[in-house]
């Protein structure tokens, strides 16, 4: 199958996507003077995507479960400080792509990877076993489908990874505590409660403490697995707002079954099937004009 | 894109909204020719009554018009369209509009020609009317054939009549202008053939705009405001 992949190369003249063509090509000459109309709510973000450095370069993964090859020559280019989403079917290999960023496969008996996952600027490649796994994972943080918290306090919940990383000084980590709970839009519902048990939580707020502990460590790039799939619509929609508001600070994949969340949260999205990229795209033009077939069928909920 | 891609869903009751929507809209299309036919008909026929059986259909119209907006909110809301299923709810709640002022337009045609009716005609019987209207007539039929078959070529073709359609309108304009300043008792019949041809030449933008509309449901491109050639241009090309 022919993978269509707009955005993989980093020079510049890959700001030729589609959309931003149509603009100067003329056929909406409405920006004046200075900055004009905004044509879109989205327009600012949406240059700052098209302009916003390489973060993460995927280069000819592939993912093999003993003899199953599950990921099949795999490029992509994740873009710093943006919302990338992952979609498709079960059984795609969208998890198993994303569990790729942080070395979670390392558990798994009779796994291999193959090819290439640099974290840029450094140039260091992910997947690779002189690698820590460790020290990847400090870097990139992951949270669940289901929320998992330890069964601490809220507040060792969140100094955890700290203290794993050698951070002694109490003032420091109280400092870091509330800046990741603040970060992740939990501070105030829980500030008067810090010691009691993680487990007291409801499952919207034990899964916005899992970010609040993933944030914690500074990562470069959370991945989101089915981030709220267990959660109430309500649940779902604080943790949608806090995974736009995340964009400032960190670059973000997820992966997520809810093709609305993927329109509502990411700036790029990539359609998998079969273990391979079908199409990856800005988001809006994926939603709204797919050029593959299987992407178009996958979204609107046609039969293959 | 073809119109069979439209029948897959794997909801069934999905695809049996869309399709009961595009028949209503094709429902709404076919009432809308038949008032303008009527109406063009009584500029050359006369009969005072043409209004009134244009103003029944005319309130048909207007009851489909918000049934379909209802359909077109309720889908929008329960199922939360992508891509084609989209493109396809925006091309129809903007179509609708436009089908619903061609109504309005066929109506004010239909009471200047009733009031046409008991007054002394010209030699010509309003030829250029007659041929004005057939043209866009010709113009609606085909403009819900684009919407049925989504053919863009047919669509391309009702944009290149709308130049014609312009054209005449320019004519007749000037035309109109002769006489009266030649004659002034004849002002008030010219006025009102003005008024007919400015109500023809509006439907002809909105025949324009439907066709544009279903461009955009086809190609996923964005074709309004944009010139013939370009238009034909990018119809040529492959679907980015």
């Amino acid at each position: 199958m022919e993978t269509r992949v707009r955005s993989v190369q980093s020079e510049p003249q890959s700001v030729g996507f589609a959309p931003a063509s149509d603009i100067d090509s003329g056929v909406i000459p409405i920006r004046a003077s200075g900055r004009g109309l905004q044509l879109a709510v989205d327009e600012s973000r949406r240059s700052a995507a098209l302009s916003a450095p390489v973060k993460a370069r995927v280069e000819s993964l592939n993912f093999f479960y003993g003899e199953n090859k599950a990921l099949k020559g795999l490029n992509m280019e994740i873009r710093e400080k943006q919302v990338t989403a992952l979609i498709g079917p079960s059984g795609c290999g969208k998890s198993t792509f994303l569990r790729c960023f942080n070395r979670m496969h390392d558990l798994t008996p009779a796994t291999r990877y193959e090819g290439r996952i640099m974290l840029l600027p450094e140039n260091m490649d992910l997947i690779a076993p002189i690698v820590d796994a460790i020290e990847v994972r400090m870097r990139i943080g992951m949270v669940f489908q289901k929320p998992n918290p330890f069964p601490k306090s809220i507040f060792e919940n969140v100094a955890y990874g700290l203290r794993i990383r050698g951070v002694r000084s109490q003032i420091r980590i109280q400092e870091e505590v509330e800046k990741a709970l603040r970060g992740a839009a939990l501070w105030d519902e829980v500030k008067d409660r810090l010691a009691d048990s993680a487990l007291s939580l409801s499952g919207g707020q034990q899964q916005r403490l899992c970010i609040a502990r993933a944030l914690a460590t500074n990562p470069e790039i959370l991945l989101f697995d089915e981030p709220t799939s267990a959660l109430d619509p309500i649940a779902t929609a604080r943790i949608e707002e806090l995974i736009a508001a995340l964009r400032e600070q960190v670059t973000v994949l997820i992966v997520t079954h809810n093709m609305q969340q993927a329109a509502r949260v990411s700036d790029y999205t990539a359609f998998m099937y079969l273990g391979e990229i079908i199409e990856f795209d800005e988001t809006s033009r994926i939603f709204t004009n797919p050029g593959q077939k299987a992407t178009e069928d996958y979204i609107t909920g046609r039969y293959g | 894109m073809s119109t069979e891609g439209l029948t897959h869903h794997i909801s069934s009751r999905y695809n049996e909204d869309l399709e009961r929507l595009r028949a209503s809209v094709l429902e709404m299309g076919g009432m809308v020719e038949r008032q303008l036919q009527q109406a063009v008909g009584g500029l050359t026929e006369p009969d005072e009554q043409v209004i009134v059986r244009v103003a029944q259909e005319e309130r048909r119209v207007n009851q489909l018009e918000r049934l379909i907006d209802e359909d077109c909110s309720r889908i929008l809301a329960t199922r939360a369209p992508t891509a084609s299923d989209l493109r396809l709810i925006i091309t129809i709640l903007k179509t609708i509009t436009d089908l619903e002022r061609i109504g309005d337009e066929g109506e004010k045609v239909a009471a200047i020609a009733a009031r046409l009716a008991n007054r002394e005609r010209p030699n010509d019987r309003y030829r250029e009317l007659r041929y004005l209207g057939e043209l866009v007539i010709g113009m609606v039929h085909d403009t819900m054939d684009v919407f049925a078959r989504l053919d863009t070529n047919l669509a391309l073709s009702v944009l290149r009549r709308d130049r014609i359609v312009d054209e005449e309108y320019e004519a007749i304009h000037r035309q109109n202008i002769t006489f009266m300043m030649e004659d002034p008792r004849l002002i008030r019949r010219a006025l009102d053939v003005m008024w007919v041809v400015r109500a023809l030449e509006r439907i002809g933008d909105h025949a324009k705009n439907i066709c544009e509309y279903a461009i955009y449901l086809v190609r996923g491109k964005d074709v309004r405001h944009t010139k013939l050639e370009e238009i034909e241009k990018e119809l040529r090309a492959p679907k980015s």
